[in-house]
């Protein structure tokens, strides 16, 4: 079934085109003087500029090992989230803590950890997943590299963007 | 041998050349990309030194180590002689262009030749050659429909280009541009006649005719260059780019810099048919109010920098123009192809022949 589509009727004003062009131009003019006098709200200017104190509270960014206020290492190498990551990003090695160590209670912690960077979509189940509050997801966005390799970030760099975590469950202590 | 003739002409070739073309091309571009950034409430360039100033160096650079990639079953003969034959003509076009009065008491225009706009509209279309073997040597579709559609594009345009400016050689006399620029000095430019004589209503009446010539004109040089609301032979959306679809690093890049030297050179034509070339009256009260002309004619210092007075005046008139080139662009959506046929062949053709007459009658009942 074919549609027959009426076109509008134009009168003479409309057909020359003329009247339009010179609209149109005034409306960019427009927008070229508000630009050059700052009146226009535009983009911010990235790498100058950020919008790092606006972030929301529960903005995802990458993913960092924390260390408890005892300085020791949160993560106890269960590999929950090496489990869980949907990317498959994480890559856990765990070691065994030695009995004469402080908290040899703990049994097992992370020789290796590494996130690989350029798979990691920033889901947050990592730090879902964790029974340790050992990963976090922190505000860092601009994650850069000129290598593949430089793109993993390992244990140091996890536990560098970290820091320390204060404040929260401490079952690890020995009982007062 | 003339050794003066030769050496000045050599020293105006080498100065167009590459202090005002090359660098006045790579500023359009930059222009171009700055000016539309704004109209569309963007920033653009800003990254590449002061305000992004640098940017068509690094434009340049980049397009200089990009890979040179030739299509496998390109001709690669015509391939190779295309992206040159699109610069050249747009630049050997300035030629006959007045750009500035004297200087030294030497002329500013390298070759004044006595058939002026002739050799203008002789060069200029050899610029379609360009484009047509650009489109037809990639041995791509793309390409080649941007090289048919600028063919016949250039065969519409260019006789109503031709037909608009002989209303303004029907008064002038004379087909050398430098005569012309001499003409609009002593009677008023011609997009307004009756500058030069308010009482004339001879020059009121061919004021209607020039501004015709003029909107013909522009809007023909528009479509000889390419440019939206005319640029069907590149047309991104339809064409992935047109007749340069194939083509990459600097042979792309020679096509971008044809393109808008052949800006330059039309809006420099416009400037000097209509716009009074490097003229530009200075009102003046010594001895009672007159215009008073600044030009390289007067002793030392004074002449010289008279003679860079117009020479900056008429590149400003110029840039001016580009800036409406760049305006218009980001502001009109392109043609249809049938709408640019008709448009060409039905209404400018006709309008311009009939101005011819309209001219030449007022210039019958008011003989000079």
């Amino acid at each position: 079934m074919s549609v027959c589509v009426s076109r509008p009727k134009l009168n003479w004003r409309e057909r020359i085109y003329l009247p339009a062009i010179v609209g149109g131009m005034a409306i960019t003019i427009k927008h070229l003087k508000n630009m050059l006098l700052g009146r226009t709200k535009v983009t911010i200017q990235y790498p100058e500029q950020t919008l790092d104190s606006e972030m929301p509270e529960h903005y995802r960014g990458a993913p960092a090992l924390v260390r408890d206020t005892d300085g020791r290492v949160r993560c106890v190498a269960c590999q929950l989230c090496e489990f869980i990551c949907p990317p498959r990003a994480i890559k856990i090695v765990a070691g065994e803590i030695p009995p004469t160590d402080r908290f040899a209670k703990v049994e097992k912690y992370p020789a290796e950890f590494d996130i690989d960077m350029i798979r990691c979509i920033f889901c947050g189940m990592c730090e879902e997943v964790c029974p340790e509050q050992a990963i976090y997801l922190r505000k860092d966005y601009a994650i850069t590299g000129f290598t593949r390799e430089e793109m993993v970030h390992h244990k140091d760099k996890l536990l560098e963007i970290g820091g320390v975590m204060h404040g929260v469950i401490l079952k690890w202590n020995e009982k007062k | 041998m003339d050794y003066f003739l030769i050496t000045t002409s050599l020293l105006k070739i080498l100065g167009i050349l590459f202090v005002i073309i090359l660098p006045m091309v790579s500023y359009t571009i930059y222009a171009e990309r700055r000016v539309s950034a704004f109209i569309q409430d963007r920033v653009g360039p800003n990254r590449v030194g002061p305000a992004g100033l640098f940017q068509p160096v690094a434009d340049i650079a980049k397009l200089l180590f990009k890979e040179d990639f030739s299509p496998r079953n390109a001709n690669t003969f015509y391939y190779w002689l295309a992206p040159c034959l699109a610069l050249i003509p747009a630049i050997v076009t300035f030629a006959v262009v007045p750009f500035g009065s004297t200087l030294f008491g030497v002329p500013m225009v390298i070759a004044d030749i006595n058939v002026g706009i002739l050799f203008v509209f002789a060069i200029a279309s050899l610029g379609v050659y360009g484009i047509v073997l650009g489109g037809w040597a990639s041995n791509s579709k793309y390409p080649f429909l941007g090289g048919v559609r600028s063919s016949s594009q250039m065969i519409s345009y260019e006789l109503s280009l031709g037909l608009a400016v002989i209303p303004i050689f029907l008064v002038v006399g004379q087909l050398r541009l430098t005569d012309v620029v001499r003409y609009q000095i002593d009677h008023g430019w011609m997009i307004a006649p009756f500058l030069g004589d308010w009482t004339n209503p001879a020059k009121w009446l061919l004021a209607i005719p020039m501004l015709v010539s003029f909107v013909v004109f522009s809007v023909a040089i528009f479509a000889e260059t390419n440019r939206l609301p005319f640029d069907l032979p590149e047309a991104e959306q339809e064409l992935a780019g047109g007749y340069n679809t194939e083509y990459s690093s600097m042979k792309f890049g020679l096509f971008f810099l044809g393109e808008y030297a052949a800006m330059i050179t039309g809006s420099a034509i416009v400037v000097t048919l209509f716009f009074g070339a490097w003229h530009l009256p200075i009102p003046s009260w010594h001895g009672g109010f007159h215009w008073a002309l600044i030009d390289g004619s007067g002793d030392g210092w004074r002449g010289i920098l008279g003679g860079l007075f117009n020479i900056a005046t008429f590149f400003a008139k110029v840039a001016v123009l580009l800036f409406v080139f760049i305006w218009v662009r980001w502001t009109l959506p392109r043609f249809r192809y049938d709408q640019l046929m008709r448009l060409g062949w039905v209404f400018f053709f006709e309008i311009a022949l009939v101005n011819i007459f309209i001219t030449a009658i007022i210039l019958a009942y008011y003989p000079a």
